[in-house]
């Protein structure tokens, strides 16, 4: 259970420097907070590093870049493009020129095959748009307790953008798609840097692969994708993890049989039966384990830090974003006391049900002493966070009740 | 965003690329300590050598084994057999689980 938090912010340098007041707290902090439960040599290690055609993130490491958006950019539902976190396997990364690029559709169990370059994609098909989550399957490892080994991701390896795009099914339905058809694999201009590294390669099931919100997108908050974030295009899957979001999308393998790589096993697997209610995988899946799928309901508190303190009559504002795996969100409850009770907060517009969903609730601070500010997200489904960290290998799918310590004086 | 396109130039480029240090991760300082060269020779093939203060200190011996192991195995790491004790010992030592 994840109930001790540190009172502690992290300045750039790894410094500790003592928690924000509320009354010093800024719209947009300089410095970066990370949560107290990270390891020591990842709040060491996480400083704010400035990518080209980004602005300072959170560096969790430089090569492969994996970049971290501070909590701040998660003030507004929709994350901008050049605060978007960035996140590499493998760092051969070239720059992908827009006139050069080509889509390539084939495979076994496609009836033809396709070559589309970006002029013909953006003609050839109906475009579409959504608002969608893109969340790291790793986002919030670093809070696993008992740690494990991995990207120590903090809380932003995530982010909420406008994609306009192709469906996949379009392009899919043009080349032709065989009733033998089991997946479709991915791959992206990017590879490894020894021969002898698996290129990282993902597929998904028939049934995503054709959902309507399958997108490859060429553009995101209304610009071309930046190159960090996949440009030219990228897969999207809303609803799934990132890891299915191929980035520099080239390849398109519509096959008959199930893909095997390193990346779909023994990577971004979760325990067969440990959470309960995720998407299957029926081509992927054995007796003791499955590919990661959709994200679990989840939310994020961005108005508050721990040990912020308060005096007794001052409103203390509980504000965030809720998201799930496409179900949309339902409600939003607040515990201003430990758990004890509980108050639908007010939920901000609607961007549809892949969307980061705002919310907000505020209270009097009435008692004197410590408190604990509870929140957590409940989808349309009546999914809703857990209480107790579901522990796994791999630290993914952590969705812990919030719980935020607080003074009141 | 490039000009180059996804061709052989671009390819020799990436295969460069790869290699070559980011900016930015010169300012990675390990601890100095008996096995930090080898350490050296190794790991940055492929990744930036914050890795390991990033990964700091919770993982025991054996588990800096399965690491080191792991990127011998399942990623190709140039990693010769003799040289896979010393590097588990300097991990181990300097940032593992206290």
């Amino acid at each position: 259970m994840t109930t001790r938090r540190r009172f502690l912010a992290m300045g750039a340098g790894g410094i500790a420097v003592p928690a924000l007041s509320s009354l010093s707290l800024p719209a947009w902090a300089a410095t970066p907070w990370q949560p107290g439960e990270l390891p020591e040599g990842t709040l060491a290690t996480g400083i704010l590093e400035k990518l080209p055609g980004k602005v300072p993130l959170i560096k969790r490491s430089y090569r492969p870049p994996n970049f971290e958006t501070p909590v701040d950019y998660f003030r507004n539902p929709i994350t901008p493009n050049d605060a978007f976190f960035v996140r590499y396997h493998l760092a051969g990364i070239p720059n992908v020129d827009a006139k050069g690029w080509k889509l390539r559709v084939h495979g076994d169990a496609a009836a033809g095959t396709l070559e589309l370059d970006l002029a013909r994609l953006k003609k050839d098909f109906e475009p579409a748009e959504i608002v969608a989550v893109c969340q790291c399957s790793g986002n919030r490892r670093g809070l696993s307790n008992p740690h494990v080994a991995g990207v120590e991701w903090g809380v932003g390896a995530m982010g909420n953008a406008r994609w306009k795009g192709v469906r996949l099914r379009d392009i899919l339905a043009k080349v032709g798609v065989k009733d033998s058809a089991v997946e479709v694999a991915f791959d992206g201009a990017d590879g490894p840097p020894l021969a002898a590294t698996p290129d990282f390669r993902k597929s998904l099931p028939m049934a995503r692969a054709l959902h309507e919100s399958t997108m490859i997108a060429y553009e995101m908050n209304g610009a071309p994708l930046p190159h960090w974030n996949g440009f030219p295009a990228r897969l999207i899957v809303p609803g799934w993890t990132g890891t299915y979001w191929m980035k520099h999308v080239v390849d398109v393998d519509v096959r008959s049989h199930p893909f095997e790589s390193f990346w779909m096993n023994p990577a971004y697997r979760v325990p067969a039966g440990k959470f309960h209610g995720i998407e299957g995988f029926p081509s992927q899946q054995n007796a003791t384990s499955q590919p990661i799928t959709d994200i679990v309901v989840n939310s994020l508190v961005t108005s508050l830090r721990d040990g912020q303190r308060f005096h007794r009559g001052q409103t203390v504002d509980v504000a965030g974003i809720a998201w799930d795996g496409g179900r949309g969100i339902r409600d939003v409850l607040v515990s201003p006391d430990s758990g004890r009770s509980w108050h639908p907060a007010h939920l901000g517009k609607d961007l549809g049900p892949y969307s980061f969903r705002p919310f907000r609730y505020q209270f009097r601070a009435a008692t004197p002493g410590p408190a604990v500010v509870m929140v957590k997200a409940v989808n349309a489904r009546g999914d809703t966070q857990v209480s107790d960290l579901i522990f796994n290998p791999a630290g993914y799918h952590n969705n812990v009740v919030s719980r935020i310590q607080i003074e009141v004086a | 965003m490039g000009t180059t396109t996804r061709s052989a130039a671009a390819l020799a480029a990436l295969a460069l690329a790869a290699g070559a240090a980011h900016a930015g991760e010169e300012k990675v300082k390990l601890k100095d300590a008996p096995g930090l060269d080898k350490v050296r020779g190794v790991c940055v093939a492929c990744h930036s050598l914050d890795y390991i203060p990033l990964n700091s200190p919770f993982l025991d011996e054996k588990q800096w084994r399965g690491e080191v192991n792991k990127m011998a195995k399942v990623f190709g790491a140039p990693v010769k057999p003799e040289d896979v004790d010393p590097i588990v010992a300097y991990l181990a030592k300097n940032y593992g689980r206290r």
